[in-house]
């Protein structure tokens, strides 16, 4: 049961954290999701439509690959929603241990199945980019080790969080394990960097001209920002469903309290 | 358009996973919505 504090009192959250509490309300939050879910799924449907079609047919094949570069479109997406889906991932366990917010609980449990998914993606679609490039399915280069790492996290943590009878005992465990893994995400970014890999280097940055051919950008911007429209709308599809299935939870107990009460009475 | 196999199947992967994900959120959406509206009207009675 939440109880209402006053913005002076101890248990008031910080100022940063007093916006994110405006969405703890259950019925505000489903309200919202509700809203915003359909534009999400279709601008993140049309937007990867026009990105892999753009992609598959109509950007050049590189020179040196051939077509096979055009499993890019598909495996870069994926790569950078596995880093991100994880960085999420370990906000919203800081958020639900510092601040106690009755949804980063949930939001942390249902952006792991997805983060996991995407992850998996990742590593089948790099596999088979790498067979027709590098000759073999797989390879313990640094790379693809730390996004492998990055896999066993995702599972790890959804083990964890259902591994205990209280699911509050599974969500602090959960996002403890969350919180440790974020050290991969700096390994995976500069693993190329700092070894000797099969795997290329990046060839877009947020601060450094990319170093793709025009062409080959823009359908890859479009399939990444689609991909990760589609990842927010499963995420937050399913954050909807764990929030209505927790109002079940209470409804059933409440039930179980009232009928033992009434027992107790006729007894 | 060489490599074809590869390419075929990788876009198979990164289309049917997300479709199998998006279905099951929303069967477990409805599911949620129906189960909770059937319990609210039996605690009203």
């Amino acid at each position: 049961m939440l109880r209402a504090v006053s913005a002076s009192s101890p248990l008031a959250p910080p100022r940063g954290a007093r916006g994110l509490h405006r969405f703890a309300n259950p019925g505000r939050f489903l309200r919202l999701a509700g809203r915003v879910l359909p534009w999400l799924t279709a601008a993140g449907l049309a937007l990867s439509a026009v990105g892999l079609v753009w992609g598959l047919f109509f950007a050049p094949a590189d020179w040196q690959q051939g077509d096979a570069v055009r499993i890019m479109y598909v495996h870069v997406p994926a790569a950078w929603l596995a880093s991100a889906g994880y960085f999420a991932l370990a906000i919203a366990s800081a958020v639900a241990l510092v601040w106690r917010h009755p949804l980063a609980d949930l939001a942390a449990v249902e952006i792991a199945p997805v983060g996991a998914a995407f992850t998996a993606i990742c590593l089948i679609t790099g596999s088979l980019w790498g067979k027709p490039m590098w000759g073999a399915w797989w390879v313990w280069d640094a790379r693809l080790t730390s996004v492998l790492v990055l896999f066993f996290l995702y599972l790890g943590h959804i083990a964890l969080t259902r591994a205990f009878d209280s699911p509050e005992r599974g969500y602090r465990a959960g996002a403890i394990l969350a919180l440790v893994g974020v050290v991969n995400l700096p390994i995976i970014k500069f693993s190329v960097d700092w070894w000797n890999t099969l795997h290329q280097p990046a060839t877009i940055s947020l601060f450094g001209a990319p170093t793709m051919y025009i062409g080959m950008l823009w359908p890859l911007l479009f399939t990444a920002l689609g991909a990760t429209l589609i990842f927010a709308a499963l995420v937050l599809a399913r954050l909807s469903a764990a929030v209505l299935e927790r109002r079940i939870r209470a409804l059933l107990a409440a039930t179980a309290r009232d009928y033992v009460a009434e027992e107790g009475h006729l007894a | 358009m060489n490599h074809l196999p590869f390419i075929i199947a990788a876009y198979a992967v990164a289309f049917v996973v997300p479709v199998v994900f998006g279905l099951e959120a929303r069967w477990r959406l409805a599911r949620a919505r129906a189960r909770l509206a059937a319990l609210e009207t039996r605690r009203r009675r």
